[in-house]
């Protein structure tokens, strides 16, 4: 590796492992995400996200491996004040407000934004003087990711930071967390909705099982996991002629009852507008997502065997 | 200092905390004026009451004080904010060295309110005296910012409660606060062994012209203070280390 590299790297983990017990929660892995880029870390509960994060910041050693963060260990990154990062857990502590705690936490750093100007920009100058014990869920979203960003870090790390909040909440959040990474900082975060991956990230690194699966532009990743499901009545249609409409990946009928799967959601809209103009007599429409799991269950059964065969070999 | 603003707003979360200044120091205070003031004019052990028990009062408050770190660290690691911290430049030294100096800031608060107490139910020391009392009772309270550290990492917020009032007031009971238990045999040698002894004993020492209070007294603290650092450094690294 040359030292340009190194440089342009932001975060490089390197063959990274970590078990809790018999539990294998991150199993050997590789990434590297570059400076600038908005990376989602995507994955079903247990897939290792949390882990794969805790230990980038330094809060978990590995049981091999490394992390590299801008050519430095987690720690030296940290205490530098490269690095600003929102935990899944982590309620603002007691006996404080709002400005207070942004105060307390910016003066720990050595270049830090200014206080009211991060204020500003998570909308929460409104409530800079209440309690930090009264705010609801999406305000203590957002004052938790003013203590992320008053660090003015070049790496935001960022654990299913939508996590308690409501759909409107959460897209606000997104668009300042755009506004923020448009600056340039590298920011990684983690989320089981696929739709927020899509929507925000860059890149998606999909996990499961501790592994990373795919990784790739949005559209790659997306076209492997999100696929939709659709379900109708319709009476007396061939099998065979269904699965002729465009978009349709797989069908079957059962009695009056049809199932078309789909690989996402633009295609699954014109399969939905293509069956009702072919078929007017069909009804009882019902679409869902495949669902992550679901997903991660299919592109990961075909290699359990081998990849545990791979591990024991090393 | 460049710690200072962290400081500072230790400080005020720790003042801000109503709870807490009930049972270090309004308790130890209407202790003390119940108490004392109805025996004015009695002798314990050679020491008139009211000194014998500003110092016990004292004591008990102060150690409350300390003490109650461990709840404050408890509470921050339930909450995740621990873990937030330990993202931050913030050394363990300093997230310690704060809540310590908190610790010793509310110590020395009721130490100060129990001797205006004092003063006024007829304690008269010279300011010497004061100096050298206030000198042990700081001194011996080393240990207990130890305890109080280790009692944070080991308990829950839940079980903290019962468990800082339950050991402040065994140590409390042992050494004398309210009054003392063992007077002679190997029950006083044996309470002369744990470092609420030494603070409640500091009424005494301060009356003797040649002044300071025994080895034995230093070693007690010593002692306690290392292992006690030993065990919460211990609990400290399990804790740190743990799935979470």
């Amino acid at each position: 590796m040359t030292n340009a590299d190194v440089r342009d790297d932001a975060i490089v983990l390197s063959r990274l492992s970590k078990a809790f017990g018999k539990v294998q929660a991150v199993r050997s892995i590789d990434l590297t995400i570059s400076k600038g880029e908005i990376v989602a870390l995507l994955g079903p509960n247990g897939a290792g996200k949390t882990t794969t994060i805790d230990m980038i910041l330094g809060l978990s050693r590995p049981d091999t491996g490394t992390v590299t963060l801008f050519g430095t260990s987690p720690r030296d990154a940290v205490q530098a004040g490269e690095v600003g990062g929102m935990l899944q857990t982590g309620s603002p502590p007691q006996y404080l407000n709002v400005r207070e705690l942004i105060t307390l936490v910016a003066s720990l750093y050595p270049h830090p934004l200014d206080v009211d100007e991060v204020l500003k920009l998570t909308g929460t100058m409104e409530i800079a003087k209440r309690s930090t014990v009264k705010l609801s869920g999406g305000q203590t979203q957002r004052v938790r990711f003013a203590v992320a960003l008053v660090a003015d870090p070049d790496l935001l790390v960022l654990d299913e930071p939508t996590a308690a909040i409501d759909v409107e909440g959460r897209r606000d959040f997104w668009n300042i967390m755009r506004e923020v990474a448009a600056e340039g900082k590298t920011v990684i975060f983690a989320t089981h909705y696929l739709e927020e991956a899509d929507s925000y990230a860059d890149r998606i690194v999909l996990m499961a099982r501790g592994r990373i699966v795919a990784d790739g532009p949005p559209t790659e990743v997306k076209a492997k996991v999100g696929g939709r499901v659709i379900r109708a009545t319709l009476e007396n249609v061939d099998v065979a002629e269904l699965s002729q409409i465009t978009g349709v990946t797989a069908a079957d009928r059962r009695g009056e009852g049809i199932t078309l799967k789909c690989a996402d959601g633009d295609a699954c809209d014109n399969v939905l507008r293509e069956l009702l103009s072919r078929y007017p007599g069909a009804r009882d429409f019902e679409v869902r997502g495949v669902g992550l799991e679901e997903a991660f269950l299919e592109l990961t059964a075909d290699d359990e065997d081998g990849d545990d065969h791979a591990q024991e070999l090393q | 200092m460049k710690h200072l603003t962290y400081l500072k707003f230790e400080v005020l979360r720790t003042l801000r905390n109503r709870r807490f200044l009930i049972f270090s120091l309004i308790f130890p205070l209407v202790l003390f004026f119940s108490i004392a003031g109805a025996n004015k004019n009695a002798v314990v052990l050679g020491i008139k009451f009211p000194l014998y028990y500003m110092a016990a009062m004292a004591s008990w408050g102060a150690m409350t004080a300390m003490l109650s770190i461990g709840a404050r660290i408890a509470a921050e690691r339930q909450i995740g904010w621990t873990r937030q911290m330990k993202i931050t430049p913030l050394s363990t030294k300093v997230y310690f060295s704060a809540k310590v100096l908190c610790g010793y800031m509310m110590a020395i608060f009721t130490i100060i309110c129990l001797g205006i107490a004092g003063s006024t139910l007829g304690v008269s020391l010279s300011a010497t005296q004061w100096l050298k009392m206030v000198l042990l009772l700081l001194v011996g309270l080393i240990p207990f910012a130890v305890i109080g550290i280790l009692l944070g990492h080991l308990m829950k917020v839940d079980s903290l409660g019962p468990a800082l009032g339950g050991v402040t007031s065994l140590f409390a009971l042992l050494g004398g606060s309210f009054g003392p238990i063992f007077t002679s045999g190997i029950m006083l040698k044996i309470v002369k062994d744990i470092p609420s002894y030494w603070l409640v004993q500091s009424s005494r020492y301060v009356l003797t012209p040649s002044g300071w209070p025994p080895a034995q007294m230093w070693i007690v603290i010593a002692i306690w203070t290392l292992a006690m650092t030993r065990v919460a450094m211990r609990v400290y690294q399990r804790d740190t280390s743990r799935v979470s």
